[in-house]
């Protein structure tokens, strides 16, 4: 039926726009990609560890996450490393102790490292203009 | 489950620690979350299932793969709740269990999609509840493999490039599974009005794209504040803000709305509907405001989001998928001995839902005052001054389970009749 031809249409105009939308944002990266290496390694490894112990489910990064700590976008420039060191490997009364070695610290560490040299989220940063968006 | 373990978080919340001795809220979280998930994708697929037979007046094409469907799908469930309780994650937020897990996930769902679309049988002329279960299950399965791709160091190797992608599936994820529950409940209007004629207007099919259009295009909402491309902060504002053509058609057709309901209260899973459609206003007016920029900066990353993801999973989702269950109990004798329960527990859930969202809301505000503070607290601080609040939500959190279990404790010992007098 023709109307049957006009949705299919319809719906193939939609997921070809979805799919070229897609492809397009999984070829262009919004910022440089890591240089292969130690660190960019040990910052991998963090991220795996963070996803392990499922840190995101208190934690935040960009205002993503969970709610009952603090968002730690930027922790690496905000606080000394030692401060870090301290929680990761003590926990507190409410974050648990979660036994890491020394290893596990520092790639923990890079990887807070890395995330803190992609952006800047605290909200204050933002302007708000008249039209309703942001802007830094 | 997902009810037992939302009241052991909502009780870290206003004592933070309190079960850390044996459970730590890592792995409450998730508890929660999936089983809650769980929950919502097992009664969208028997709602598609159950309603696509009716409509079709044909059983399931292929009743082997939907036991083995429903057999991988319960195991793993299962197994990815026992896993969070010896504390094996490895995934993302909201899928934390171990990526392997994805594998009997994805398989099932390829099951589904293959019993779906060859129990249509003809694909001539559908009405668009169709067009939202095809549409749903192949979007769900695009968009589920997408929140997948991490596993490849190229996706997860840059940390904004990453969470661009992951809440590109997440945003249009949910978009797909709203898609069959829907689609669902147009069905079920029908069958209740015993009028088909809106399935197959153009306005339904209009409303229908209109709503995979904002699905795939306007996940950037969640982002506002990442630093990726902007193009995909200006596409997502522009396509969010296209919803204000459904807010505004749900004011206009109000008093319509409320004929209608006089005429179908007396139906429980009407009840339901009626109750998910002032949830989709309150929650659809919360999303729009959420999805100005300008506005989002103040509740973005506070329990304003949390509010939301509750108004929409427990006043819409969850709502719409316990109308499905009660259609199907319709008439049932054992039912019948259940009446008071069952209006007490709706009632319940009426009254503490909104005061459980408004606590979160009101202390998402709270916290996004003082996200904008030029001098802040601490967060340990800013966190003690929303106890209060905390305290209103593990109550009304409290009464709304109470609610929630007297509406489902009827459904299954009726489900649990019926199964046995058809064996």
């Amino acid at each position: 039926m023709k109307t049957d031809q006009y949705k299919l249409w319809t719906l193939g105009l939609l997921s070809l726009a979805f799919l070229g939308y897609s492809f397009q944002l999984y070829v262009s990266p919004p910022a440089e990609k890591p240089k292969e290496g130690k660190e960019a390694s040990l910052a991998d490894e963090g991220k795996l560890l963070w996803q392990e112990k499922n840190c995101t489910s208190c934690h935040q990064f960009y205002g993503l996450g969970g709610h009952l700590g603090p968002d730690l976008t930027n922790v690496s420039s905000n606080r000394a490393p030692e401060y870090i060191e301290a929680f990761l490997k003590n926990g507190t009364d409410v974050m648990p102790n979660f036994n890491l070695s020394q290893h596990q610290v520092n790639a923990l560490m890079e990887f807070l490292a890395e995330v803190d040299k992609s952006g800047q989220s605290d909200p204050r940063t933002f302007k708000l203009n008249l039209d309703g968006t942001l802007s830094k | 489950m997902g009810l037992l373990f939302g009241l052991l978080g909502a009780l870290e919340y206003v004592f933070p620690g309190i079960s850390k001795g044996f459970i730590s809220f890592e792995k409450i979280r998730p508890l929660h979350v999936s089983s809650v998930v769980f929950w919502i994708l097992t009664a969208a697929m028997g709602g598609v299932l159950s309603f696509l037979q009716e409509h079709t007046g044909s059983p399931i094409r292929y009743p082997k793969l939907l036991k083995i469907q429903w057999g991988l799908f319960a195991l793993t469930f299962m197994a990815i709740l026992i896993s969070y309780l010896f504390g094996i994650f490895g995934g993302r937020e909201y899928w934390e269990f171990h990526p392997l897990f994805s594998v009997p996930i994805l398989t099932a769902w390829i099951l589904f999609l293959i019993n779906i679309f060859s129990s249509v049988r003809n694909f001539r002329n559908q009405p668009v509840y169709v067009w939202m279960w095809l549409t749903g299950v192949v979007f769900f399965l695009f968009t589920y493999t997408e929140s997948n791709l991490w596993w490849i160091p190229w996706f997860r190797n840059e940390i904004v490039h990453d969470m661009t992608i992951q809440w590109k599936s997440y945003g249009s994820l949910v978009g797909a599974w709203n898609m069959l529950i829907y689609g669902s409940s147009i069905y079920l209007m029908d069958k209740i009005s015993g009028n088909s004629k809106y399935s197959y207007s153009a306005l339904a099919f209009w409303i229908y794209f209109l709503g995979l259009f904002n699905g795939m295009f306007n996940w950037g909402h969640h982002i506002y504040t990442l630093p990726t491309h902007g193009y995909i902060k200006h596409i997502a504002y522009a396509v969010s803000m296209t919803e204000l053509i459904l807010f505004a058609r749900i004011i206009y057709l109000w008093k319509d709305s409320l004929t209608t309901a006089k005429k179908h209260l007396h139906i429980q899973s009407y009840k339901f509907i009626m109750s998910a459609d002032i949830w989709i206003f309150i929650t659809l007016g919360l999303a729009i405001a959420m999805s100005v920029p300008a506005l989002n900066v103040y509740m973005h990353g506070t329990h304003v989001v949390v509010g939301h993801t509750m108004g929409a999973t427990i006043g819409i989702n969850s709502m719409l998928l316990l109308a499905f269950v009660y259609d199907q109990i319709h008439g049932s004798k054992k039912l019948e001995s259940y009446k008071s329960m069952f209006r007490i527990g709706y009632s319940l859930i009426q009254i503490f839902l909104p005061i459980f969202v408004l606590s979160l809301i009101v202390a998402g505000f709270i916290k996004g005052y003082w996200q904008l503070q030029e001098e802040q607290s601490a967060f340990s601080v800013m966190m003690k001054s929303l106890k209060p609040y905390f305290i209103v939500f593990s109550i009304s959190g409290t009464g709304l389970i109470v609610g929630l279990l007297m509406v489902i404790y009827p459904a299954i010992r009726s489900l649990l009749s019926m199964n046995s007098q058809n064996n």
